[in-house]
């Protein structure tokens, strides 16, 4: 059995009780760790010092190339590819443009905040060593679970299972790394 | 000791009875418990009561939609009662009535959540799923009515070897735009919406197939801090995106009547009109399916009776809009002092030949509406049922009035004519209700119908600053 450790998981009972074991655990110097939870708990971003997420940026991007791609477009078909006087008006006035563009922003801008979360979160992907234990299907149904990172420079088997226990993490346990 | 102590004093803080909110959830037991509750129905058996209603909806679904649309098709759009003058009939008839019934889904979803509505947490996927199918229904409309779909590509800006690009400067050209872009992205809301939610059924699940379907479906979610934070940008993005849809494809659909020079089309409160309509009859939908699922599929603690009071206010409130509508619209006709106008607002109501119509517009629309004012109708779920119907059926007459109304009696009499629909108009709109109805039905089997993270984090027990989540007295730093 010299299979690789990937972590050490606790498990919480309730959103209150993970939040102030995530304050110590960041205290403690932890770099490498993360929460599951069933749903996002607020305030937890906050203590795991996450920035601004990118996600919005990306959709910014995907929803302006859409828009600039749309206006080119036409004015690509209209007044350069294949130009037709109707009615004496421009071959291409920008006004004209901003409804497709615009809806078009909408579809990228959309593609751009999927493809973005996908990206950043790394998904889909095939399998986690946490899907693997038994134990963590309860971090989609009621309970709320911690895992310290065996790649974080602080990790030490019996010290940052010591933490968790009085943390008041049940069940903590050892993830192995899974080929 | 400390959690029992807080959960005293906040009773003492609480507002009085009358002036507190009504719970997201009654009877709340905690997340575990809501786990099970929300994913019974699709884990359980196939009840009874699901085969009676999928047998035919699956019957119009599978057997007389393919045969009225592969016949239309094959033979063209003569065998519809489409001619000249009427050269749209049900099929755009249906198609706005579609869309429309799609919007509320969209509203529900995208504008409540931006608004921080918690209650919406419970109806939401449903809405969701309502937008999806009923937008899929309403874009087969046009893509068959150009008669030859099979040129339907030429609608999309590729370079081909006529040469030829689409008309960009015509509203029918932005629909194209608008309703694929609405069917993408309200899909994509959808999915990523239900990618938590896949979760949870994979890690219940107990057969091998289930385990390995919903694993594929929620692509190695676990739901870590770090991938909520981004999915919950993602989605309010995307919520953001929905919102101006809402108001963007009806416009659209709007601006297909009011650019023509047509009486009765040509008004510039067409946008604004269509957008309040679709939503409107969207409500009726919703509350068609909300108040028959809650209690076929046992939901009434999760979607409860101050949630179906709140989409029944809505009802009334859009509802009233439309009414205020009708009235500019008949005042701006007479006011026009165009007589083509007048004659065309006059025969809506007392002409021989759609004044039925007319009339189910007003009696609908206008003064089944009303009704909603009163809370012994908001809280009774067999009429709030009815008027459901009702009001889906009002505002197809009135998609039917303004469509056959305008283009049958137009500036020439010697250019008028009667629009019948045939049986293959007909079969085909059983077709599309059987098809919405089928995957709705499937949907809310199979899929988690109702957002079941969501929930979680809108009730007590999930907010980490409430006793019950586990909040103890002075805080965290």
């Amino acid at each position: 059995m010299s299979e690789k450790i990937y972590g050490l998981m606790a498990e919480f009972d309730s959103p209150g009780a993970l939040l102030r074991a995530a304050e110590k655990i960041s205290a403690g110097g932890y770099r490498k760790w993360d929460c599951f939870t069933p749903f996002p708990i607020h305030g937890l971003d906050k203590v795991m010092g996450y920035r601004n997420s990118l996600v919005g940026w990306v959709a910014l991007a995907g929803g302006a190339f859409m828009f600039l791609n749309i206006a080119g477009l036409i004015w690509f078909a209209n007044a350069f590819d294949y130009p037709v006087i109707v009615g004496g008006k421009p071959m291409f006035s920008a006004p004209m443009t901003f409804v497709p563009a615009y809806i078009m922003m909408i579809m990228g801008g959309a593609l751009g905040a999927l493809i973005g979360m996908f990206g950043i979160n790394q998904l889909p992907r095939l399998h986690h060593p946490l899907l693997g234990k038994k134990r963590f299907a309860s971090a989609s149904r009621d309970k709320f679970v911690v895992v310290i990172g065996a790649n974080d420079e602080k990790f030490c088997a019996t010290q940052t299972k010591q933490l968790l226990e009085t943390l008041g993490g049940a069940n903590v346990e050892i993830v192995e790394e899974q080929e | 000791m400390s959690d029992i102590a807080n959960i005293e004093e906040l009773k003492k803080l609480a507002p009085p009875a009358e002036l507190r909110r009504a719970p997201v959830v009654e009877g709340n037991l905690g997340l575990g418990w809501l786990t099970d509750k929300l994913s019974a129905f699709a884990e359980a058996k196939v009840p009874l009561w699901w085969w009676i209603a999928f047998v035919p909806a699956a019957f119009a679904a599978t057997v007389i939609f393919p045969v009225c649309l592969f016949y239309q098709i094959f033979t063209g759009v003569g065998v519809w009662g489409n001619n000249h003058p009427n050269m749209w009939g049900w099929d755009i008839v249906n198609f706005i009535w579609w869309v429309g019934v799609a919007h509320a889904g969209t509203l529900i979803s995208a504008m409540l959540f931006l608004t921080r509505q918690h209650w919406r947490t419970t109806i939401g996927r449903m809405a969701e799923a309502m937008t999806v199918f009923s937008v899929a229904m309403a874009g087969l409309y046009p893509a068959i009515h150009t008669g030859r779909p099979w040129f339907d590509w030429f609608m999309f800006p590729v370079p081909n070897s006529n040469g030829l690009w689409p008309q960009f400067k015509s509203p029918l050209m932005w629909d194209v735009f608008a309703v694929n872009t609405y069917l993408v992205v309200s899909s994509l809301f959808w999915f990523m919406g239900m990618i938590p939610d896949f979760a949870v059924l994979r890690d219940r699940a107990t057969t091998r197939a289930r385990k390995t379907i919903f694993s594929i479906l929620a692509m190695g979610w676990t739901g870590s801090a770090w991938q909520w934070h981004h999915y919950e940008k993602a989605y309010v993005v995307l919520c953001g995106l929905c919102t101006l849809l809402v108001f963007t494809v009806s416009s659209i659909v709007g601006l297909d009547f009011c650019t023509s020079q047509l009486a009765g089309w040509h008004a510039t409160i067409f946008p604004l009109y269509f957008v309040i309509g679709a939503v409107f009859c969207g409500f009726g939908m919703m509350l068609v399916l909300l108040t028959s699922l809650r209690k076929l599929c046992k939901l009434e603690a999760v979607i409860t009776r101050s949630h179906i009071d709140k989409v029944a206010k809505l009802c009334l409130v859009s509802g009233l809009i439309i009414n205020y509508i009708y009235l500019m619209e008949i005042f701006i006709a007479w006011y026009s002092g165009d007589p083509y106008e007048r004659w065309v607002f006059g025969h809506r109501f007392f002409g021989h030949n759609y004044g039925f119509f007319g009339w189910m517009l007003i009696l609908i629309n206008v003064c089944l509406t009303q009704s909603l004012w009163f809370k012994k109708v908001r809280s009774n779920m067999v009429v709030l049922f009815f008027i459901g119907l009702f009001i889906n059926f009002g505002m197809w007459s009135e998609r039917m009035v303004i469509v056959v109304g305008s283009t049958h009696q137009d500036f020439l009499p010697a250019n008028w004519g009667m629009y019948h629909p045939t049986r293959w108009d007909i079969g085909l709109f059983i077709g599309t209700l059987g098809a919405f109805f089928m995957l709705y039905l499937l949907f809310v089997k199979f899929l988690p119908m109702i957002a079941i993270s969501e929930v979680k984090g809108a009730v007590p027990q999930g907010d980490p600053h409430h006793p019950l989540g586990g909040a103890q007295k002075g805080g965290h730093q």
